[in-house]
């Protein structure tokens, strides 16, 4: 079998860095305004360098969620993932990224649903420091914030 | 769009294979079989054809390296300029597209397209070819499968219009419902939206009934210039606009409720096409349905529904077959089946029997003037549109 030795390249080898370091990464880009994570070297729209580095706190908002009861070869799971888009305070609204939820009772859909809903503040879930790798599996999940309201 | 073509060009004859779980056929043979036929009803011998436009989507359903390649000899390609349409889920339309620029542009009179897949093949299961569409670093080592994005993107799309997953599954019973009325459909049935909710649920909020099948299948048209045309089709079905769009690769940072690639490429077809009210102007569609909620996405895409509106067009019949705007008379993916590639071409076969009057018990009534098919595919960011007319 191949296997690749992919490089993660200028933006996410920082980003990664950042994870490691128990920050979520974001950059800029003055000409359209955004500011997105994962980070870019070079904004798609503008196609120009980005212009800034920011530091992002490690909440936000679940844009969207599923519950998800298969593997990709379609064998059950008897508890399910909770993949989501997550979009992380201080960015540009609509620009989320994929990762998963934790912290939730139960298994079925509708204890699952009870305990989510999209727009619900979310805050990482890390790994302990020195189990962390520079990977996007540093954060464990996301789980709602409790007592929250925005 | 610079400048509107000025060469017309016309379907002039289409086939199909049949639709089905697991084909005993190649790939090959699959194409020859829709390829000769769609060369049969144009009048047409392949060493007429000046050119081959072939689409079949991911190599891996296959396990073949370049295997537009590999399936050229089923394809009528050999010796002849070819090429390979390939837009993921978006190839079947985008193999018309392609097609209509080799004729547009002056370059061939005759050209035959065609598009192909056999997803059966793959094992353990068909959804591990697209596993690696999803970013190597910060999206694999999650553990993604294909229906994440899906579903992702329905819950999306409902949580912002307060959609019920009763409006989204009556897609479902819809378009397997028209299928009865396809002589090659795979997953055709009479159901109801009770039934479609009692699937089990896959990735909630999708139940397996809203999903299409695993598909083995191929589907060919013919491509003629004017004068060609003309001489050889009592009936030529002409190419009115086409579009096409891709969106980025940051699926996450898009706005998952609305699909801007889709009206992006829908607008510059109906701007070819001259089209200023599709509501009004389009008489029978054929959106992409690979997911029971997608059909309704697009159509919203397509301007044929206002955003968020689209479910409730479909609760008061407006899609019906016999409805004022007809979607998926065919069956659609739901019904008929997605081979993937030959599922999008399908759309346009479906197009050109209706426009015809061909469509058995499947026509709608009103003699349609015009239609438009649409795909979709990739990463949730490809929108392929063509419109085609009588006139
Ligand atoms: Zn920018």
């Amino acid at each position: 079998m191949l296997e690749y030795g992919w490089d993660a390249g200028v933006a996410i080898s920082r980003f990664l860095d950042g994870l490691k370091a128990g920050k979520i990464l974001g950059v800029r880009c003055n000409v359209c305004g955004r500011t997105v994570t994962p980070p870019r070297a070079f904004c798609e729209l503008d196609f120009k360098p980005i212009d800034a580095w920011v530091e992002l706190p490690d909440t936000g908002t679940i844009n969207t969620y599923s519950i998800c009861y298969i593997t990709w070869d379609m064998k059950p799971l008897r508890k399910p993932q909770i993949p989501a888009v997550i979009e992380i305070d201080g960015t540009t609204p609509r620009a989320g990224f994929l990762h998963l939820i934790g912290g939730v009772k139960g298994s079925s859909v509708e204890s699952i649903r009870k305990q989510l809903r999209v727009g619900m503040p979310v805050r990482a879930v890390w790994r302990k420091p020195d189990q962390r790798e520079g990977a996007i599996t540093d954060i464990l999940h996301f789980e709602p914030v409790r007592g929250r309201r925005r | 769009m610079k400048r509107k073509p000025q060469r017309r060009v016309a379907v002039i004859g289409a086939g199909m294979s049949l639709f089905m779980r697991r084909a005993l056929e190649t790939g090959k043979e699959l194409s020859y079989y829709a390829a000769s036929q769609a060369l049969e009803t144009a009048g047409v011998r392949l060493k007429e054809i000046q050119a081959v436009v072939m689409a079949t989507a991911p190599d891996a359903f296959d396990g073949v390296h370049m295997k537009g390649e590999w399936l050229l000899d089923g394809a009528g390609g050999v010796r002849k300029p070819y090429l390979r349409a390939y837009v993921g889920g978006g190839s079947g339309v985008f193999s018309i597209i392609s097609g209509w620029t080799l004729v547009a542009s002056g370059l061939f009179d005759l050209v035959l397209v065609v598009a192909e897949e056999k997803m059966s093949s793959c094992q353990p299961h068909p959804q591990g070819a697209f596993l690696t569409i999803f970013d190597h670093t910060i999206e694999r080592p999650l553990g993604p499968n294909l229906l994440w994005i899906f579903s992702l993107e329905q819950h999306r799309y409902m949580a912002t219009y307060g959609i019920r997953n009763e409006d989204i599954a009556l897609v479902s019973v819809k378009n397997k419902r028209n299928a009865l009325d396809h002589p090659v459909a795979q997953v055709a049935a009479s159901l109801t939206v009770k039934d479609v909710l009692a699937s089990e649920v896959v990735a909630w909020p999708v139940h397996r009934l809203m999903v299409s099948p695993i598909s083995d299948g191929a589907a060919a048209i013919v491509l003629a210039s004017e004068d060609v045309a003309r001489r050889l089709s009592d009936k030529p079905i002409w190419v009115q606009g086409v579009g096409w769009s891709l969106d980025t690769s940051y699926w996450g940072n898009r706005d998952l409720a609305y699909p801007r690639y889709v009206e992006r490429a829908a607008r510059m077809a109906y701007e070819m096409a001259g089209i200023s009210e599709p509501r009004r102007q389009i008489h029978v569609a054929e959106p992409y349905d690979p997911f029971a909620y997608k059909e309704l996405h697009h159509l919203e895409g397509l301007q044929l529904s206002d955003k968020g509106k689209a479910p409730e067009d479909l609760a008061r019949g407006r899609f019906e077959r016999t409805g004022e705007l007809p979607t998926c008379p065919s069956g659609g993916l739901m019904g008929v089946g997605n081979p993937i590639a030959a599922a999008g071409l399908m759309k346009l076969c479906e197009l050109f029997w209706q426009l015809r009057g061909e469509a058995g018990a499947r026509q709608v009534p009103g003699n349609p003037e015009r239609g438009l098919a649409q795909a979709w595919g990739d990463l949730m960011q490809v929108g392929t549109v063509a419109i085609l007319g009588v006139n």
